[in-house]
């Protein structure tokens, strides 16, 4: 039972890789399309990914600098710590000497050199505040209540810059859905048509099979086959304009980013998203074929 | 085996094909169906297949009313019946061995058994050697034997022949005719319709004579 089973669908697996591969050009095209069609979305997908592993940790915490003035003393910075302990804002900060600073800034990368020339330390004292609350109004208040101690030369605070980003984010995601939408609507379509032209050119096969006993699932099979493998194909085409892309992008990288003696590389689909990619279009495929064959193989009845 | 009990048929466009047909046959009894064209041979033989269905009555293949088949089942009951089309019904994209396959393809049958089953049924209609030959290149008799092994390659109980030797000369439709016999001597239930008389000339089997839609005693 499981061998007939196993031999009807291994029969059908190779008979729709015998059609695929006697209409080449045909086949390429589709493939090609679907390719095209899906790398857009998943390409703006990969690109986001980099973009926000390269814009860092800092989107999700938002933090607070308290520069001081260039000439505070110990007492002033006693005092700035007392006042952070007492603030119920303040979850957490962080004391960070002007010394401290200066090394850190020597160990980061592209700064090296200007570092070494410099005559004397030119960075203040500084505190990194963490906060309870990352509404932007709290923040804003926070900010305006720090400015006005007398210790503190300057408030820097890139909530304009998180909200900036995470607001790209948030309309790159929406991009991406809307695109993957469309676009898997038209792949939906392909399909569609394709089948249903495979299916009149098949009128008489699908005729004569129904004429000696062949279930609807047997004369569906080797269509729902058919668009399921150009769907996979048509993924892995995808992935390949997408791999290419990623590579040749990185090429052109590498000459920026050694200009700046930095190091910045564009990372490639994960694996799990390269399984989702696959199964997704293989499963569009499936799905344009499943409703074309719903709606033209009834039309086909012997008589 | 079949058994057809007040069975009409009536197209949609008004035209009544059979008219209260009531017929028995038995298992691995053969018989003719005779009658002028247009007599309803056609339709008769497409109502045991659930090529169509019947306007009233009952119709019983094995034990099965057919008239109440669900569509799901109509696959299966087509299973048990080799049909001989008048069209022959061949699928030119392929060749003579592929053409017989299909059955067994659809029957679900192992591999190792389907090839040769395939041989065996093309043995015996003499196309053995032509199972790699595409149906166009087999001349008007051969196309007929390869539709006949294509009708006993599952081995079904019934066999069922419209006009099968249409448009043959008599040592070809002598030679078929014989094929029918055997396949019948082995317990195949067969009915076979004609409108050629001299089939029916010397044949000790049933002849069923349709005339407008009825049978004529």
């Amino acid at each position: 039972m499981i061998r007939a089973w196993l031999t009807q669908h291994g029969f059908v697996f190779f008979l729709t890789l015998k059609r695929l591969i006697s209409t080449p050009v045909t086949s390429l095209l589709s493939v090609v399309v679907m390719g095209i069609a899906l790398s857009l979305p998943t390409g703006i997908y990969v690109l986001m990914e980099n973009l926000q592993s390269i814009s860092g940790q800092s989107i999700n915490s938002p933090q607070m600098s308290l520069f001081l003035k260039s000439d505070a003393k110990k007492e002033d910075i006693d005092k700035i710590k007392q006042r952070l302990e007492e603030n119920s804002q303040v979850v957490d900060f962080q004391f960070v000497p002007k010394d401290v600073a200066l090394h850190q800034l020597q160990q980061s990368n592209g700064l090296t050199d200007i570092t070494t020339h410099l005559v004397r330390n030119p960075l203040p004292d500084a505190f990194i505040v963490h906060t309870l609350e990352n509404t932007p109004e709290a923040l804003d208040q926070l900010q305006t209540v720090m400015q006005k101690w007398s210790e503190i030369e300057y408030v820097q605070f890139d909530s304009a810059w998180v909200e900036r980003m995470s607001a790209l984010l948030k309309l790159g995601r929406f991009v991406v859905l809307m695109l993957a939408t469309l676009l898997s609507i038209a792949i939906i379509a392909i399909m569609f048509n394709t089948i249903r032209l495979q299916i009149l050119t098949k009128r008489d096969e699908i005729e004569i099979s129904k004429l000696i006993g062949a279930t609807d699932s047997f004369i569906r099979r080797p269509f729902l086959y058919f668009g399921a493998i150009q769907g996979l194909v048509g993924g892995v085409a995808a992935w390949a304009i997408i791999a290419f892309g990623i590579e040749t992008m990185n090429k052109e990288l590498i000459e920026l980013v050694k200009l700046y003696s930095f190091d910045l590389s564009l990372k490639h689909l994960s694996l799990e998203d390269s399984i989702s990619l696959l199964l997704f279009s293989a499963w569009l495929g499936w799905l344009g074929a499943r409703l074309s064959v719903a709606s033209h193989l009834w039309q086909i009845e012997p008589n | 085996m079949i058994s057809f009990k007040n069975v009409s048929k009536r197209y949609p466009d008004g035209y009544v094909a059979l008219n209260n047909i009531d017929l028995s046959v038995e298992p691995g009894e053969m018989v003719f169906l005779t009658g002028h064209s247009g007599a309803g041979k056609s339709t008769l033989l497409k109502l045991i297949a659930a090529i169509e269905r019947p306007t009233s009555g009952t119709i019983t293949i094995s034990g099965q009313n057919i008239a109440q088949l669900k569509l799901g089942a109509i696959p299966y009951l087509r299973r048990k019946i080799g049909f001989i089309f008048q069209d022959h019904k061949l699928l030119f994209d392929r060749n003579v061995f592929d053409n017989v396959l299909l059955p067994l393809q659809i029957g679900s049958f192992e591999n190792h058994m389907m090839v040769s089953r395939v041989r065996a049924a093309l043995d015996k209609v003499g196309l053995l050697k032509k199972e790699k030959s595409m149906p166009i290149a087999l001349s008007g008799g051969e196309r007929q034997r390869l539709c006949i092994a294509r009708a006993v390659v599952h081995r079904p109980s019934i066999l069922i022949a419209d006009e099968p030797t249409g448009n043959l000369d008599v040592d070809y439709a002598r030679d078929i005719m014989a094929m029918f016999t055997s396949f019948n001597q082995v317990g195949v239930t067969v009915l076979i319709a004609t409108h050629d008389a001299s089939l029916l000339e010397d044949t000790q089997h049933r002849v069923l004579s349709l005339k407008q839609g009825k049978l004529a005693a």
